[in-house]
């Protein structure tokens, strides 16, 4: 009892490791599959009830400013989505510690690459 | 005391690989397997899904560069793999955010809805597997 100091933030309560850790990156998985699944059907409706596609159609339709914003939206959940999966992936299979924190390391990279990539595909249009 | 000699006890170990197609899998895991196996497909052909985003997007001439690729059917089958690992996952995923709600937890229920899965997600991919090859 007497042998714990606690001041502010650093003391026998304080969480190092564990799984709350866990818990934010859990309900992030869910909420950015809620954001994809939305933004699936909403480009499957206006596909599938369209007007006939075609170059002018399709690239039409990520003109508008709302548009590329909603789908970059979408996109970064998508990156986020796959972060965290991908991360489950290697650390369910990939026991080595630098081995897997090298794949994590590449896998990060790559998305944040994907994310910069996916502003200049849609602000082209 | 007695002494201290190793009894042999029961060892339990994870399935090893080459046992994988011995074991029969409960719908339910394998629709989690499949989650996992089309969640990774997605990722790694992630550069091709956004080069041929980049190719649909940047302008006519770009467009007609994506069709002329998409008419190889090699290019065809990729898009049917990624059709069939998109559906999949997105209505498996919906399965597992509705047994996050604790809704349709009990094991009967959650078997009839892994087994819909595949009801709903094969019909779509074939659906888009026909589009894909021109068939409509």
């Amino acid at each position: 009892m007497s042998s714990t100091p606690s001041s502010a933030g650093i003391g026998s309560k304080r969480l190092v490791v564990g799984a709350h850790y866990g818990v934010g990156n859990f309900l992030l998985q869910r909420l950015t599959a809620v954001v994809l699944t939305v933004f699936t059907l909403y480009l499957a409706l206006r596909l599938v009830f369209g007007s006939a596609l075609g170059y002018d159609g399709w690239a039409g339709m990520f003109v508008p400013l709302p548009m590329k914003i909603v789908t970059l939206v979408a996109l970064l959940a998508l990156f986020y989505h796959a972060w965290i999966g991908v991360r489950d992936i290697w650390m369910d299979y990939v026991k080595p510690t630098w081995v897997r924190l090298s794949l994590q390391t590449l896998t990060v990279l790559w998305l944040l690459f994907c994310a910069v990539w996916s502003v200049q595909i849609l602000w082209r249009v | 005391m007695t002494n201290p000699v190793a009894k042999s006890r029961p060892e339990f170990r994870n399935i090893h690989v080459s046992q994988l197609f011995q074991y029969k899998l409960p719908p339910p895991g394998l629709v989690s397997i499949m989650h996992r196996i089309s969640g990774a497909a997605l990722f790694l052909l992630l550069p091709f899904i956004l080069w041929l985003f980049e190719l649909s997007l940047t302008s006519e001439i770009s467009y007609a560069r994506l069709v002329e690729v998409a008419s190889n059917a090699l290019v065809k089958l990729v898009l049917v793999g990624l059709a069939w690992a998109y559906l999949h996952h997105l209505i498996a995923g919906v399965r597992y955010l509705m047994l996050d709600l604790h809704i349709g937890l009990d094991k009967p229920v959650a078997r009839t809805s892994a087994l819909a899965v595949y009801w709903i997600s094969l019909p779509l991919t074939l659906i888009a597997a026909l589009k894909i090859f021109g068939v409509f």
